[in-house]
């Protein structure tokens, strides 16, 4: 059964359609997530269960993985990064165009998890913001699903202005970013 | 212990009379060797068939006083099927010990890991900088006198930790 997105609320008549840019733009956005995997372990594997048949990602969108940060609007970080590799994570993130969001999907990419140690970054969060975190060691596919329907919610609200905003400009300087 | 172990072993004691040898319970063969000795001990090893440097890797043994460091060598002869593990006591105040990068190729990078992680500095490796940790980490994180834990960790309550 295919599904389709029923149009926003706006002014309806013959021949016309009338809503605001902030509705259309945020639910094409929000139904076409490009989703860019950035999986080091444990939770990758969950990643890619829930990108398959039984779970099936695409239903909501995000058929496509895109594995070039350049054409892809989603960052889902699965897994446990270490110091070292932070750097490389923020290059990604860096390289991918506004506007962006950021799924951190387990333990340890949100907190470091059980790898309190002096090699792993404890949550991405010091080196890149994050909008939506997922629970779990490793979360179950569902659980994905929601964080990523909670970024779709993200999508779909944003306001067009909001990456231009100080408040935002703000929260990119502080993690020294452009 | 086999002929050829035995032979082994005798020829080691004769040329290097400060080296002493162990034979633990498990029948493996351990030999104490002065970090003049073992470059010497190596090569003469590695001439004598055992051309497979299993691993080579360091310990920490703060409450040794003099010995805090011990460097460990396991080596193996692949047709003999005859495995010595060769250890290098070194004293805090100086954890210099020659390299054996001139005889193994593959002594390169465990040897840097064993600088990366124990700051044990081998004399004449051709490239003595971490391997493992981040480039800018001012210490070595395998030391006791470290905690485990990132220090930069603000949000846990020890309490909940049992700490």
């Amino acid at each position: 059964m295919v599904k389709v997105v029923e149009a926003p609320a706006g002014i309806e008549g013959q021949g016309f359609f009338a809503t605001s840019f902030d509705t259309v733009i945020g639910m094409a956005r929000a139904n076409s997530l490009w989703p860019l995997p950035f999986a080091t372990s444990c939770c990758g594997i969950e990643f890619m269960a829930t990108m398959g048949a039984n779970y099936d990602l695409a239903r909501f969108g995000s058929e496509r993985m895109s594995f070039s940060p350049r054409q892809s609007d989603l960052l889902i970080v699965a897994g446990t990064i270490s110091k070292k590799l932070g750097p490389v994570l923020k290059q990604v993130y860096d390289q991918m165009a506004e506007p962006k969001w950021v799924l951190s999907v387990g333990a340890c990419a949100s907190s470091g998890g059980i790898f309190d140690t002096y090699s792993v970054l404890q949550g991405i969060d010091h080196v890149i913001p994050v909008d939506v975190y997922v629970p779990g060691c490793p979360p179950r596919p569902e659980q994905i699903i929601e964080g990523i329907l909670k970024i779709q919610e993200l999508a779909r609200n944003e306001s067009l202005r909001r990456r231009d905003s100080p408040e935002y400009r703000k929260m990119l300087e502080s993690y020294n970013i452009q | 212990m086999s002929d050829f172990a035995s032979n082994i072993n005798e020829s080691i004691l004769q040329n290097f009379p400060n080296v002493t040898h162990v034979l633990d319970n498990y029948g493996d063969h351990n030999y104490f060797i002065d970090k003049v000795d073992i470059h010497g001990v190596v090569e003469f090893l590695k001439n004598e068939g055992f051309i497979y440097l299993t691993d080579l890797t360091g310990s920490h043994y703060p409450d040794k006083e003099n010995t805090e460091f011990q460097v460990v060598y396991h080596i193996h002869n692949l047709v003999q099927n005859v495995r010595f593990r060769l250890k290098v006591d070194l004293s805090q105040n100086d954890t210099h010990i020659p390299t054996v990068t001139d005889l193994f190729a593959g002594a390169n990078w465990m040897e840097r890991e064993t600088f990366d992680f124990f700051g044990i500095i081998f004399d004449g490796h051709p490239n003595l900088t971490r391997i493992l940790n981040v480039e800018d980490m001012d210490y070595h994180p395998m030391k006791k006198e470290y905690a485990l834990e990132d220090e930069t960790r603000t949000d846990k309550d020890d309490t909940f930790f049992g700490r």
